[in-house]
């Protein structure tokens, strides 16, 4: 009987230390001890998170935090979801989450004020234009003589300002649904998205648009790269960098975004 | 009746003096003490250095500033157009409330529900019924520009507001004079022009000042729709930056414009105080 408690006791405290076995990297450094603590938008949209629903592990995003997580040591049940806006990722007080996953493009201004992770992403930047608009054709000539639109919270917006350089001032808004209904409302032809978020769009959201075009990714001066988002000097940025540097190495980013965003390819090149 | 002294004050007049300098040396001594805390305590705080750095960064500040102030000039535009927009619609619900025949009772019908309707739904939906809905119906531009549709939400929202200070207005003219003014041979239309209407916006300015200065802020809710005004511009600055220092930056702007405001305001309500007591 005593034996059987001992084994029971013994097997639970392996379980316990099970989660960061090995003395692994990120031992101490998360907001909670033994788990993992990951932000994502509220909500969050296809194809970076499936039906809004993170626990899933469906979607790209999704996928690629369950992959780092368990490259990290952590199991499944030890990820935890949060959801926080942008401004709450960037605020200075104390974060309540280990990374925040919500495309979250690199730039050097952010990164002055939050880290980011080593890029799980490199998204090229696409053209969506509403139905009055789908016959422009994919060159920044005939581009800068549409009635641009973006959400004002993304890199978009300066890269609309630097490379299309339009002939009327763009029209901002505050999140993809506003931009959907001011394309809807024929108040602007075209907006700046991501790839996948502007495929996802125009095929689930808004009818009879298009995506024209995209950008080259690979080009250095528009490549727009996702990582993760962490609090200025969190010690666990090494652990992340780790993990993805490892998952870039042995092709599991590669399979995780063929699975995810197969569709990104096929879309012409801005010329 | 006192001999007036020969010279210097007397001795209420010094005694007032000591008073006088005794409570301007406490309140000096006071706002000291109470900035001085401010100034060395809140520094004290550990989080203190990132505060700042996110709200009250000088170089950012020094960055976004220009770009606000022509972004600021988009609120100005809308703003001008609409106050004019909404001092005229307020005023003529006002009218349709108070419109005595008969026969107007559905006039009188429609200034309750549109007071009621407006005053009662949050402006951002308004914007966004508006400024979205509008235009869906598959307007061709640039009719289906959000300035427009913005502002008329705007014009909407507030002069169902704005009506109903005009309708305290027009019943703070004493009764007495519609009738006297009646008496008199003037028409309905002549008394409420010439004779109710004149005291009544005289009456009620300062409460309009408050409206306006509302306004001017309530501008910045377009931005939901499109429109890049200041609000929006410090939102594209704040993204870029993660800091939200470019908000700081158009909060001094927006003060600029209000303080000014709003001390007219109270400066307008004091004389009427004055006028009327």
């Amino acid at each position: 009987m005593s034996k059987r408690i001992l084994v029971a006791t013994f097997s639970l405290a392996l379980l316990a230390t099970n989660a960061l076995a090995g003395g692994h990297c990120a031992a101490d450094k998360t907001l909670t001890q033994g788990k993992f603590t990951i932000a994502t938008g509220n909500p969050a949209y296809f194809p970076w998170v499936l039906d809004d629903a993170p626990e899933s592990g469906q979607g790209f995003e999704a996928a690629v935090a369950y992959a780092v997580a368990k490259e990290m040591g952590f199991t499944e049940q030890d990820v935890v979801w949060v959801r926080s806006s942008f401004d709450e990722a960037i605020q200075p007080g104390v974060k309540n989450f280990d990374v925040n996953m919500q495309q979250y493009s690199i730039t050097a201004e952010r990164d002055q004020v939050v880290d980011f992770s080593v890029p799980y992403y490199t998204a090229p930047m696409a053209v969506l234009v509403g139905a009055s608009a789908t016959d422009t054709k994919p060159t920044i000539a005939a581009l800068k003589s549409l009635k641009w639109g973006a959400v004002g919270s993304t890199t978009a917006v300066q890269k609309i300002a630097s490379i299309i350089q339009p002939t009327n001032d763009p029209l901002l808004y505050g999140d993809n649904a506003d931009v959907n209904a001011a394309i809807s409302a024929n108040q602007i032809d075209g907006a700046m998205f991501d790839l996948p978020t502007a495929l996802f769009l125009s095929a689930v959201m808004i009818e009879g648009s298009k995506v024209i075009g995209q950008f080259p990714a690979a080009s250095s001066d528009n490549a727009d790269q996702f990582g993760m988002l962490m609090e200025e000097g969190n010690p666990l940025k090494a652990c992340v960098d780790e993990a993805l540097t490892a998952m870039i190495n042995s092709g599991t980013l590669a399979s995780i975004e063929a699975q995810w965003l197969q569709d990104t390819t096929g879309v012409p090149l801005i010329k | 009746m006192p001999i007036p002294e020969a010279a210097g004050m007397t001795r209420r007049e010094r005694y007032e003096q000591k008073q006088r300098l005794k409570s301007l040396i406490i309140a000096a001594a006071s706002t000291i003490c109470v900035v001085a805390a401010l100034v060395i305590i809140v520094p004290m705080t550990p989080g203190w250095e990132k505060v700042q750095k996110s709200f009250f960064n000088g170089e950012v500040l020094a960055k976004t500033f220009p770009k606000l102030l022509d972004a600021f000039m988009v609120n100005v535009m809308i703003f001008a157009w609409s106050a004019p927009a909404i001092a005229i619609l307020g005023l003529l619900i006002a009218l349709a409330r108070d419109a005595k025949s008969p026969a107007l009772f559905p006039l009188r019908i429609f200034g309750a529900a549109f007071t009621d309707v407006f005053r009662g739904v949050p402006v951002i939906l308004t914007v966004y019924l508006i400024g979205f809905g509008i235009p869906g119906l598959g307007l061709p531009r640039p009719w289906n520009s959000p300035f427009i549709w913005g502002s008329l939400a705007l014009v909407l929202t507030y002069s169902a507001y704005v009506a109903e200070i005009f309708r305290a207005g027009i019943d703070s003219v004493h009764p007495s004079q519609r009738a006297a003014a009646l008496s008199l041979g003037l028409s309905e239309r002549q008394v409420m022009r010439d004779v109710v209407l004149p005291q009544a916006i005289r009456n009620v300015v300062p409460s309009q000042m408050n409206m306006l200065i509302a306004l001017q802020k309530d501008v910045s809710l377009l931005s939901f729709i499109g429109p890049v005004e200041i609000f929006r511009q410090a939102g594209v600055f704040k993204s870029l930056f993660a800091n939200f220092t470019p908000y700081v930056g158009a909060a001094i702007i927006f003060l600029i414009v209000t303080i000014p405001a709003t001390r007219y305001a109270d400066y307008l309500m004091a004389r009427q105080m004055r006028e009327r007591s």
